[in-house]
């Protein structure tokens, strides 16, 4: 019997890295879910975004599980396509009890076009998750069963990390707002059961941060993260470690935990 | 097979309440577990502390689920006390990997007198300090790292508890520790040793339920309005901040550190 039996999840950003670890973990307690992720490149995004296979490599992990899966394609800044993938999900699994706002970019470019990046920044890690949260939520009230949404901040939500490029500005610009999100969601939507939380992880082993621009540009820019800069003796955390902090919050477990912001960062927000 | 097995838990306050719940759920995931509380009245308190009877029945429901106890009657106050405690249980099971910082006392009535500000002062931040120091050096030397988790309060992180010296008091008590977490999780961190805060609204516990409390909430000088949660239950029950802190406490957590963690039904963040 898993903690989410009976549960259906949407998330976003599912094809890969976290947030296909939370796809395959929500399922192995019980949930079905509803993934989206672009699967495509955005032009200013320097390192190789996910892929259509990818998002299918998620679906084959959570099937495998005997669980069901809805994917679509869909890029979270478009509103429409995110309603459409929404409600096709809905229609196909069931309505949502959990919302994993996970899609989001990198600090990272290989060109300093401010205006460009910036916007980029806002669009996907912001704005993105207001769609995302927006399109879910309607449902989620008319049917009066409560719920659960999890926002993905960073340490960038809570701290002033990165230095002066303009991509690191941005998510850190960002990111604070996913924070500011959460906590207001968390208010307005107290009333009708459902809570929502945001994580804040440190680096992460992904496809996000280990790649070769990445590399490059940690190199160059110390400030953003390096091995010593946590509290605790590890470098990066792993997926599971987000994952676990995640399917706490969203189970029956934590069900007055709302309008936290939960560092997942081996002490590296404390850290002086 | 549960997810504490082969660890040893040092709980403070363990005879009732919320130190109770956790110690019964902590042995029930397979904890061994060291139970201190004081089992006394101290004087400035406004309603019944626990009784030697509350522990002993503690004992009875860790060993009824399964569980290994050895419970001492201890003042945290009295550092000497906690060590002659720790050292026993320590000696029995092996070692200690977890430690719960949860007694405190909240004395706030109708009726306040000066000497509760001390009181509160020296039950729950020096007597947390006192909790997490005698622990720590045994912890280090064991070298298998170790996860605290310090009972803070909403008041720890608002500014509520009213205007008596008892309610001033609590409210800085509790401000207080999260300033020891944010320390001691950075001095520790090298050793593996994650420390953490929990901040609870209003709990359903002997401590909140009582007379004197009772009292005071039905006085037309309480002004209750900015005292709901956001989440429509009125208190919660020691079961949620037990929750918490098992997840907390657990290798699920394990890079968790440095961190305040409301459990709260959303009071904190309400505005």
């Amino acid at each position: 019997m898993g903690k989410l039996d009976g549960k259906v999840a949407f998330i976003t950003g599912a094809a890969r890295g976290l947030g296909r670890s939370h796809a395959v973990r929500l399922a192995e307690e019980g949930a079905d879910i509803i993934a989206v992720d672009i699967a495509a490149q955005i032009d200013s995004v320097p390192y190789p975004m996910s892929t259509p296979e990818d998002l299918a490599g998620t679906a084959k992990e959570v099937a495998a599980l005997d669980r069901r899966i809805f994917t679509a394609q869909a890029d979270v800044r478009d509103e429409a396509a995110l309603k459409k993938a929404f409600e096709q999900g809905t229609a196909a699994i069931g309505p949502v009890d959990i919302v994993l706002a996970n899609a989001g970019i990198g600090p990272v470019a290989l060109h300093d076009d401010p205006r460009r990046l910036w916007q980029d920044n806002i669009d996907v890690n912001l704005y993105g998750v207001f769609n995302t949260v927006e399109t879910a939520v309607p449902s989620m009230i008319d049917r009066g069963k409560g719920g659960a949404i999890v926002l993905t901040g960073s340490t960038a939500s809570l701290l002033g990390v990165g230095g002066p490029s303009t991509s690191t500005l941005a998510y850190t610009a960002s990111k604070h707002g996913v924070l500011g999100l959460a906590r207001a969601y968390a208010n307005t939507l107290a009333p009708h059961s459902i809570r929502v939380n945001s994580v804040h992880p440190a680096g992460v082993r992904t496809p996000l941060i280990v790649n070769d621009v990445m590399e490059r540009f940690r190199s160059q820019n110390p400030a953003v993260a390096s091995p010593s800069a946590n509290a605790l003796p590890v470098g990066m955390l792993e997926p599971a470690d987000i994952t676990n902090a995640i399917l706490w919050l969203v189970s029956d477990d934590a069900r007055s935990v709302t309008g936290v912001a939960l560092p997942v960062d081996a002490g590296f927000t404390n850290k002086k | 097979m549960g997810k504490l097995d082969g660890k040893v838990a040092f709980i403070t306050g363990a005879a009732r309440g919320q130190g109770r719940s956790h110690a019964v759920e902590l042995a029930k995931a397979g904890a061994k577990i060291i139970a201190v509380d004081i089992c006394e009245q101290i004087p400035t308190v406004p309603y019944a502390m626990s009784t030697a009877d509350d522990l002993a029945q503690t004992v009875k429901e860790v060993e009824a689920a399964g569980g290994l106890i050895y419970a001492a009657k201890a003042d945290i106050r009295d550092r000497q006390a906690l060590t002659a405690a720790l050292g026993e249980g320590t000696a029995r099971f092996g070692g200690v990997d977890i430690v719960l910082a949860n007694a405190g006392i909240f004395p706030v009535s109708l009726h306040p007198v000066e000497e509760e500000w001390q009181d509160v002062l020296d039950v729950n931040i020096s007597g947390t300090y006192n909790t997490v120091r005698v622990a720590v050096p045994l912890m280090i030397d064991q070298g298998r790292g170790g996860a605290i988790v310090i009972t803070s309060s909403d008041a720890g992180i608002t500014g509520i508890g009213g205007n008596t010296p008892g309610g001033l008091g609590y409210t800085a008590s509790k401000h207080a520790v999260v300033g020891l977490m944010r320390s001691y999780a950075n001095i520790l961190a090298p050793h593996s040793i994650r420390v953490n805060t929990v901040h609870p609204c209003g709990v359903a516990t002997p401590m909140i339920i009582n007379p004197a409390m009772q009292e005071l909430l039905a006085s037309p000088d309480f002004s209750g309005e900015g005292m709901t949660n956001a989440l429509p239950v009125a208190m919660i029950e020691p079961v949620d901040v037990t929750n918490a802190i098992l997840w907390l406490v657990s290798d699920d957590a394990r890079y968790v550190t440095g961190v305040t963690l409301p459990v709260d039904a959303g009071f904190a963040n309400k505005k």
